[in-house]
């Protein structure tokens, strides 16, 4: 029977020490859970599940407020939570009389969304709220829950802002919006669904610009058809800043 | 035997039987009924499956008008802190000029609105981009973790485990979308978890719920009923810096190619 050797006995023992520690260590600091399901503690997906609810969605507003749902649901503010303007409500629906939302009536909510910003999309209904009715909160003339505006908008400018702005340092300033471009009734209230029409030929232009016409006799003059060929008026001038290249 | 019988009494006479059945019955009833609802409610919490979902959000950059109330909701419902800097989303604005290279700001996050252009050089276009977590199939932040705090779940959302996490910041380094930060007051890392808490519940993440022009849509990849099917359909869908393989799973529809 060959021997040991003896300088192997204590490494082995330390070893056995060190392999024990590692096991008690490993026991000790790492969590029950982890490498359950992967190089993480499983129980966090459970805590990150239980965390506190703030914001209740819409779908709870409905069990009690279901006039102004339905009101709101036919409206153009129809995809609009409630609690973008109310404010996170869970509080609320634990215990309704306690905490009330908050209902902002002043001036300064709206604009945030329809405040004029050139980055916006532009159909995107916009206002300059210092030219806006000053002074006035937005709640006497719109109903935040069914924003359909008291009387159709007046001036193009309300909603084509950046056009209007355009034409206005152009030599076309005077031009109504409606000298070229048709509108029917239903564009004001619903413009996605009846557009304005625009020119689709050289006439339009050609009323003003031709030779001899005498509709507005300070607009330049020339031969459209020799001008144009087989272009559009439109392919070179932009109608709302002719003066631009 | 019959004698015999007939001194047997009923150690427990029938009277006090029946009080003492109606003294504790109720009880009885009670430690049954709450043996049941601990069941059904633990029955509830198993029958979420995440193997059954795979989470994703697209965001349409033309509908979105740069309102913010997505980055004041989230801040709300996760208790981020107010100061800036320290977001799980946010909106950034593009100013795109003629020539030279794009401006891009966000600050407080979009939350205050946002300064008027001043800008010499004639814009092309501006737009509004909202960032946020893109829960990255391969995630960098997840392979650089030394401890295993950040991690994807079954159902495709990336989470921290803030009880695991030793603030080194590498995956706040690591995130090519900067949608990570050092939360000050727990001073662990933090980031979008698309409100797992929500969405395992059946809700929509705030943002989705609270944004005005349905500019973000939630939903699930590979689900028929999924309103992401509809979007993925109609719109022609980008990712963030689709070069780096991190395979992310918010996509973008409408994303100008100036957009990082």
């Amino acid at each position: 029977m060959s021997k040991i050797p003896q300088q192997l006995i204590p490494l082995a023992i330390i070893l056995v020490i060190v392999i024990g520690v590692f096991i008690a260590a490993t026991d000790m600091f790492v969590p029950e859970s982890f490498g359950k399901l992967g190089h993480f503690r499983a129980d966090a997906i459970q805590e990150n599940m239980a965390l506190e609810q703030v914001y209740a969605g819409s779908d709870a507003c409905y069990d009690c407020h279901d006039d102004i749902v339905e009101t709101k649901s036919k409206s153009y503010h129809k995809g609009l939570a409630c609690e973008v303007c109310h404010g996170a409500a869970m509080k609320h629906i634990d215990s309704p009389e306690d905490f009330i939302p908050n209902a902002p009536r002043g001036r300064g909510y709206c604009p945030l969304c329809h405040g004029y910003n050139p980055s916006r999309p532009s159909g995107f209904p916009q206002i300059i709220a210092d030219r806006h009715n000053p002074g006035k909160a937005c709640m006497s003339c719109h109903n935040p829950h069914n924003p359909l505006l008291p009387n159709a908008p007046e001036e193009c400018a309300a909603c084509h802002r950046e056009i209007s702005n355009l034409k206005m340092l152009s030599h076309h300033a005077t031009l109504p919006c409606t000298q070229c471009h048709t509108i029917e009734k239903g564009h004001k209230t619903s413009p996605k669904f009846s557009k304005a029409h625009k020119p689709t030929d050289n006439t339009t232009c050609a009323n003003c610009h031709e030779k001899g016409s005498s509709v507005n006799k300070d607009a330049p003059k020339l031969n459209t058809e020799e001008h144009s060929e087989r272009y559009l008026c439109w392919d070179c001038h932009y109608p709302h800043y002719p003066e631009a290249n | 035997m019959k004698k015999e019988n007939k001194t047997i009494r009923p150690e427990i006479e029938r009277r006090a039987f029946l009080k003492n059945c109606s003294k504790t019955l109720p009880s009885l009833l009670f430690l049954v009924a709450s043996f049941d609802v601990q069941s059904i409610l633990a029955q509830e919490n198993s029958s979420y499956d995440a193997s059954k979902h795979n989470y994703a959000m697209g965001i349409n950059i033309h509908k979105c008008i740069g309102c913010a109330r997505c980055a004041d909701a989230c801040k709300t419902e996760n208790k981020v802190p107010r100061e800036p800097h320290y977001f799980r989303t946010w909106v950034e604005r593009y100013v795109i000029p003629e020539n030279g290279e794009p401006i891009v700001d966000s600050p407080n996050g979009g939350i205050n609105g946002y300064p008027e252009i001043y800008e010499k050089r004639n814009i092309d276009s501006t737009f509004f981009v909202p960032k946020l977590c893109n829960h990255c199939i391969n995630a960098p932040c997840v392979q650089v973790c030394p401890v295993g705090a950040t991690f994807a779940t079954e159902d495709g959302v990336v989470l921290v485990d803030p009880k695991w996490c030793v603030g080194c910041r590498y995956c706040i380094q690591a995130c090519p979308y900067g949608a990570r930060y050092l939360n000050p007051t727990t001073e662990v890392a933090d980031k979008c978890t698309f409100c797992y808490h929500r969405i395992t519940d059946g809700k929509l993440p705030v943002c989705v719920e609270i944004c005005p022009t349905q500019t973000r849509i939630f939903g699930e990849k590979g689900k028929k009923s999924s309103p992401l099917r509809r979007f993925f359909k109609f719109n022609d869908i980008h990712t963030l810096k689709p070069g780096l393989n991190t395979k992310p799973k918010v996509y973008y529809a409408g994303l100008d190619g100036e957009v990082i």
